[in-house]
Parts: structure tokens; C-alpha cells; sequence
């Protein structure tokens, strides 16, 4: 029988470490509802998501009740649009208005954000995708709850440039069009290198291809449990550190795992996957970046930083895939910079730079992710960005991602204020020397030499 | 059989936990095991019950107890007792 020791220990990461499941995310097929009339794929794409998702938030509010965790969100990913919308949209107008759909659903079901405005052109684009990437700023800036993710490269392809040029600009274009609010568009907006088909975490989430009818997918975080954990063992050696960290790791997958199965049997929907990740908040002892800290960096950015989130990234894989009967989605530990006040600080204070993150992502998932950078950045360069965090998930065979968001109007060191669980965040400073040339050769990179398997 | 951990924090004053269990018989709710200990100088009790019999929801009874936990001084929450098992044993 349980004891009251144990009893304390998870009441006390619950209520005083900020322990709670980041997300449970139903992922819905939208392949039945295409049709070549634009007016019957809608109303067909509002019905499907209405029925399947009617009793999500409250399946989710029931479990945070009975058990006491926190369930922060509930949510939704769709099938790429591209996919389901192929036949009926002719021009990027087409497609903005499943983007209106996928929001008026997602207000009627009472989730936060729908995932899935989304294409998958890790080799080349079809029309139709170009038509869905060239809507992107309009569905952004006009929708609140729908966010967009384009998948353009993986290790089996190569990277499509031709795609990584267009989205430097569309990701400028939909800074533009949402300039009056700090350019929030593009936190919505993920370009993807290898992207997973069962991520249940925003904005990158979209329900794949090889995923059935719906799925459950759970979206686990507990960085300050971490942090807590590891406070007990200052000074210690690696070994008792990395037990520490899988131990604890372990503990927090156990209560995803939990809620998964519960919200799966609720709901009658299979449950997918648990995704490992250490998923930051801007509440202060909720970040990741506070965990690299107390593993001895003064600074995240100090030197030793990519080696200690690389061992904490390894740690609570390690831990979680023991406690959970499925794993996927992203499984990493994020490194936003707005959504962590520990990021923040150490950009505020000079530790960090865009080419540290970029050295960080090798070793964690996902990317660059949720920075600001100055509204007049070039969109060749915003490309260069991209290509080599694309280039990164490419040659590693894992997950990398870009969320950047040009702040027009502001400049180096000025404040950007997204608001929630998206945060603040300084502009950082990028590197401007050009990447025009190679940005504009057009192609596509080839697939690298260790992908060839067979 | 449904069973579910009661736990009591707060400021250790006379009778609070004849005033819980008192609440939990009204609602046929079998007690299981008791235990108690001061933690940084709090009062933490911990009920594990069977819940079985109950006529109402359990957000219900939940509810019932936070507002008892309240008049009492203390804070009262009931948890299905799977989240502690799912933590702690393997």
C-alpha cells in the first residue's frame, strides 16, 4: 500500500514544482473529409472535428479533478491541410477558409490551439502546397487558435531550398500582417526537418499520414521537479546526477502515462504515444534552463552548456521510455527562449546567442525556438537560418525545427511581449553577413550518404 | 473497488480528524488506513478509502471536503489513489 511519504513527495512536485501535464492531444484524420467543393469540405472538416473532439475538455477537466494533476491543455491536430484541401483550393484564399473552420471548431470544442494547418514538402512541393505555404500569413493573422507547420526535410530526402527560400518569406509576410501584436503570427508557424507524426506539443503538432481515425497523444513537463530533484545532490558526481535526472524523469512520464490511458478509455480513443519532454512555462521554477543551471553553469550559454542539456536530454529519455508503454512525438528537452524565464535572463545578460542555440539544438529537440530577432532582417537570411537548422536534423536523423519571429519595428535588445504561455522575449541579435546566393540557387539539397540503408 | 487517498495539510488543531471521519461515514465511505505525520511543522494526514459505496459523484465529494477542509482550517484533498501508485510502484 502506498505510504505517506510517497503521497507528500508527488503532492508536493504537484502543487510546489509546477508538475502537470503540459497538453493530452487529440489527433483527428481529416483524409475523409476531402472533397473538390470547398463549401462541403468545410462543413464536412467542422462536423468531423466537432463530433470526435465534443468531450475533450471535459474528459480532460474530469481527469485533473479525480487525480489532482494539473492538465494544462487540451488540443487538437488535424491532418496536413494540404493534403485534404488538394482538390477544392484553387488559390491561398481556398485554403484560408478551412483555416476560419479549423478556428470556429476549435473555439466550438473549447480547445486553445488546433494544429495541422500544415505541408509536407521535404522533397518538393505540389501545387497545392504552395498554394497552402503562400496562405500561411493570411489564415494567421486572421484565425487566433490555428497554428502551422511545414515539414521541408528529413534525412530519407534531403531539404527542399526552393521551400526554405519561400518560407523566409512567408515567415516575414506573416510578421508583417500580425505587426500590431509583436508580430505573434509567426509563433505560431514551425518549420519542421524530420518532423514526427504524433508530436502532441504546439505549434508544430499535426495528425500524420500513417496515424489512424484519432489518437490520444500525451504531452508530459515537470521541469521544476528536475530542478528540485537535482538541488539535493549539488556537487555530486555525473553519476549520481544522471540517476537523479532518470529517476525523477521517470516519476513524471509515470503520471502522463496514467492520464493517457484514462483520457484514452473516457474518450474510447485509442491512446498513441507519451511525448518525453521537458516542456518549459514562463512561471518562474517551470524552466529548463534553471535545470542547466543547477547542473553548474552560471549562465545557460557558459561553456559545458550543449554537453549538460545533452546528458539531461539522455537522462530523461531514459528514464521516461521505462515508464511509459509507448514513446514518441518530439521526447526532448525544449529550449524556447520566450517561454523560459531562464533563457531570458541569460539572453538578457549577454550568455546567450542565436549561434549557442543553434549548437544546443544538435543535442535536444527541437530548434530555434520561439526567438525574436529584428523586424528588418533580410528573408534570405531568415532562409540561411533554416537551412542550417534543417541541415542539423538532416545529417543527425532527428527532429529540428525553426520558430523565429521577425518583430517589425524592433530592434536589438527591445522587449517583445506574446503574452501566456508564449512569454516575452529580448530581440536577438542575428548575423547578417548575406546567404542571398546561396539561398537563391533553387533545388534541393541531396539526401545524405547514411540514409541509403538498404 | 474504488479507492481513493484522502490527505489533510495544515495546522494541527482538536479534532479534525473525528470531523473527517465523521463526513466519510455519513457518506459510506470505508477507511482503509490512517496515517499521520508533522512535515516542516504542518499536520499531514493521509486516508486511503474505499469508495465503492458512494450514492454521490465524486467530484461531489471532493468539493465536500475542500469546503470541510476550509471550516476546519486545513486543507482536504481527495486524489484516485492510481496517480501514487503509478509514481511509486513499478
Amino acid at each position: 500500500m502506498i505510504n505517506i511519504n510517497e503521497v507528500i513527495e508527488t503532492n508536493k512536485m504537484i502543487e510546489q514544482e509546477n508538475l502537470d501535464v503540459r497538453t493530452i492531444t487529440l489527433g483527428i484524420s481529416l483524409l475523409d473529409c476531402a472533397d473538390p467543393n470547398l463549401e462541403e469540405l468545410n462543413r464536412k472538416v467542422y462536423d468531423k472535428i466537432t463530433t470526435i473532439a465534443k468531450d475533450l475538455v471535459a474528459t480532460g477537466n474530469k481527469i485533473q479533478r479525480e487525480y489532482g494533476i494539473p492538465i494544462v491543455n487540451k488540443r487538437i491536430s488535424v491532418t496536413p491541410i494540404s493534403l485534404v484541401g488538394a482538390a477544392a483550393c484553387k488559390k491561398p484564399e481556398d485554403y484560408v477558409t478551412i483555416a476560419h473552420t479549423l478556428d470556429r471548431a476549435a473555439k466550438t470544442v473549447g480547445v486553445n490551439f488546433i494544429g495541422g494547418y500544415s505541408a509536407l514538402v521535404s522533397k518538393a512541393m505540389t501545387h497545392s502546397d504552395e498554394l497552402l505555404i503562400k496562405s500561411i500569413p493570411m489564415a494567421l493573422s486572421q484565425t487566433e487558435r490555428v497554428c502551422s507547420s511545414v515539414n521541408v526535410g528529413s534525412t530519407k530526402t534531403g531539404i527542399d531550398m526552393n521551400a526554405v527560400k519561400l518560407l523566409g518569406e512567408i515567415i516575414l509576410s506573416t510578421a508583417e500582417y500580425t505587426k500590431e501584436k509583436d508580430s505573434i503570427g509567426c509563433a505560431k508557424l514551425v518549420v519542421f526537418c524530420n518532423a514526427p507524426d504524433d508530436n502532441p506539443f504546439m505549434a508544430g503538432a499535426f495528425h500524420g499520414v500513417t496515424e489512424g481515425d484519432a489518437v490520444i497523444n500525451v504531452g508530459v513537463s515537470g521541469p521544476g521537479v528536475v530542478k528540485k530533484a537535482l538541488e539535493s545532490v549539488r556537487g555530486a558526481d555525473f553519476e549520481t546526477l544522471c540517476e537523479t535526472i532518470k529517476k525523477t524523469a521517470f516519476k513524471i512520464t509515470r503520471v502522463g502515462q496514467l492520464v493517457a490511458q484514462e483520457a484514452s478509455r473516457l474518450m474510447d480513443i485509442p491512446f498513441g504515444i507519451i511525448d518525453l519532454s521537458l516542456a518549459p512555462t514562463p512561471a518562474v521554477g517551470d524552466s529548463v534552463a534553471e535545470i542547466l543551471e543547477e547542473i553548474g553553469l552560471e549562465y545557460v550559454g557558459a561553456p559545458g552548456t550543449t554537453a549538460a542539456l545533452a546528458l539531461l536530454n539522455d537522462q530523461v529519455k531514459k528514464g521516461g521510455v521505462m515508464a511509459s508503454s509507448y514513446v514518441g512525438g518530439l521526447s526532448g528537452a525544449f529550449i524556447p527562449v520566450s517561454e523560459d524565464q531562464g533563457m531570458i535572463d541569460a539572453v538578457e545578460a549577454g550568455a546567450l546567442t542565436i549561434e549557442k542555440l543553434e549548437a544546443m539544438t544538435c543535442v535536444c529537440s527541437v530548434g530555434l525556438d520561439m526567438i525574436a530577432i529584428p523586424g528588418d532582417t533580410k528573408a534570405t537570411t531568415i532562409s540561411g537560418l533554416i537551412a542550417d537548422e534543417m541541415a542539423i536534423g538532416m545529417i543527425n536523423q532527428k527532429t529540428t525545427a525553426v520558430r523565429i519571429i521577425p518583430v517589425i519595428g524592433k530592434g536589438i535588445g527591445e522587449r517583445v511581449e506574446f503574452g501566456g504561455l508564449l512569454g516575452y522575449a529580448p530581440v536577438m541579435k542575428v548575423n547578417n553577413f548575406s546567404c542571398a546566393d546561396f539561398v537563391n540557387r533553387g533545388g534541393r539539397i541531396p539526401a545524405p550518404i547514411h540514409s541509403f540503408k538498404n | 473497488m474504488k479507492r481513493t487517498v484522502i490527505t489533510v495539510v495544515g495546522k494541527d488543531t482538536v479534532g479534525i480528524i473525528a470531523k473527517v471521519c465523521t463526513y466519510l461515514a455519513e457518506k459510506k465511505i470505508n477507511i482503509l488506513d490512517i496515517s499521520q505525520t508533522i512535515v516542516s511543522g504542518y499536520f499531514n494526514m493521509m486516508m486511503i478509502v474505499d469508495m465503492t459505496d458512494i450514492a454521490m459523484e465524486f467530484d461531489a465529494i471532493s468539493e465536500e471536503l475542500e469546503k470541510l477542509g476550509q471550516e476546519v482550517g486545513v486543507i482536504i484533498k481527495a486524489q484516485r489513489e492510481d496517480i501514487f501508485d503509478m509514481m511509486h510502484r513499478i
